[in-house]
């Protein structure tokens, strides 16, 4: 049964057949992800260099930021990456509407992660002065939480950088991903998915599950680490 | 066909999973645990991440070519993070620099007791 839709796809001249194409093209975005890895790898790595050298002023950056934000988005997170498999399964079953519903959702949610960290968080973090080179002013709790961990402020000001570079890198790929949400769903619309290449889908999702998994290490890294009891 | 099917109650399951997992981190870090909260953060971050690329990115269901390109990732990962670690933490096992060294670079960090010049440090 499955053939008859498969026969309908357009497949590259370069492959044999439809599901070679289908292994191939995922193949692909697995090695994608690989060199992704290794390009949020040197911001990881740096942090755990300057954790480790400025342990106390990292401990005190992480008791500044909010962690009700960083739980959110999390959670958001994870619901963005349930509805996107739910659209991949509803892709494999050529289920147009479900599939629509699904993206549409995983939308939703990816622009709010993005909405509330630009609209709120950051400028939240703006308004305290806690911006290093844009507006770096720490506030007089900022500077007592400074001291409560003896850390120093030059150091406080390197892990902002780090934390806006990490969460920034990793909100920029969120933006992309709004974007290739967006082009399914066109596709959807027009067919080109449910009557093609269900594959795209499931390439997508794979793109938006690695977002979400970046995630669920910056949470702990930058929100948690070094615990929350002062 | 390599399209495999899963059943919605098992993505429900992992979500489940997932955001009970979220709920542990974060409570954990309001405990006490030292060196130990840590730890704690990263082995369910690991944890969670494996039963997103299992399930959610249908790694359990691909050729065993997806998971040497993982494997790769990882160990190249390693190697990054690991050898900039065991160079940055040495650094101050001998007292004396090499020839190479400037002895005021080696270890402004970690410093032994009476080792080289400290660093102008801000109060």
């Amino acid at each position: 049964m499955a053939d008859a839709h498969v026969s309908a796809a357009p497949v590259a001249h370069q492959f044999d057949d439809f599901q070679q194409q289908t292994v191939a093209d995922t193949f692909g975005m697995w090695l994608f992800l690989a060199t992704e890895v290794l390009f949020f790898g040197g911001l990881f790595c740096g942090y755990s260099l300057y954790r480790n050298l400025y342990f106390e002023a990292f401990t005190a950056g992480s008791h500044l930021l909010k962690i009700q934000y960083g739980a959110f988005y999390t959670v958001l997170l994870i619901c963005s990456s349930l509805t996107m498999a739910l659209g991949v399964r509803a892709a494999q079953l050529r289920q147009k509407h479900a599939l629509t519903i699904y993206l549409i959702l995983t939308w939703i949610m990816g622009f709010a992660f993005v909405y509330v960290k630009l609209r709120y968080e950051w400028y939240g973090d703006y308004l305290e002065g806690l911006i290093p080179g844009v507006n770096w002013a720490p506030s007089r709790e900022s500077l007592e939480m400074v001291n409560h961990f003896h850390a120093t402020l030059p150091h406080l000001a390197l892990f902002f950088i780090f934390y806006f570079c990490m969460t920034g890198l990793h909100a920029l790929h969120m933006i992309v991903g709004l974007g290739l949400l967006t082009t399914l769903l066109i596709f959807t619309q027009q067919g080109k998915v449910t009557g093609g290449n269900y594959n795209w889908v499931e390439i997508v999702g794979l793109y938006w599950h690695f977002v979400d998994i970046v995630w669920i290490f910056l949470f702990p890294l930058l929100y948690l680490i070094g615990g929350r009891y002062v | 066909m390599s399209e495999h099917v899963l059943p919605k109650r098992l993505y429900f399951v992992i979500f489940v999973s997932l955001v009970v997992l979220t709920a542990i981190t974060t409570g954990v870090a309001f405990i006490d645990l030292g060196p130990f909260n840590t730890v704690v953060a990263l082995v369910i971050a690991v944890f969670k991440a494996t039963l997103v690329v299992l399930f959610f990115m249908h790694l359990k269901y691909q050729t065993g070519m997806t998971r040497v390109v993982i494997v790769a990732a990882l160990l190249w990962l390693a190697v990054l993070i690991g050898i900039t670690m065991s160079d940055v933490f040495t650094r101050h096992w001998t007292e004396k620099g090499s020839s190479w060294q400037r002895s005021s670079i080696i270890s402004p960090y970690r410093q032994t007791a009476s080792a080289a010049p400290r660093l102008p440090r801000r109060a």
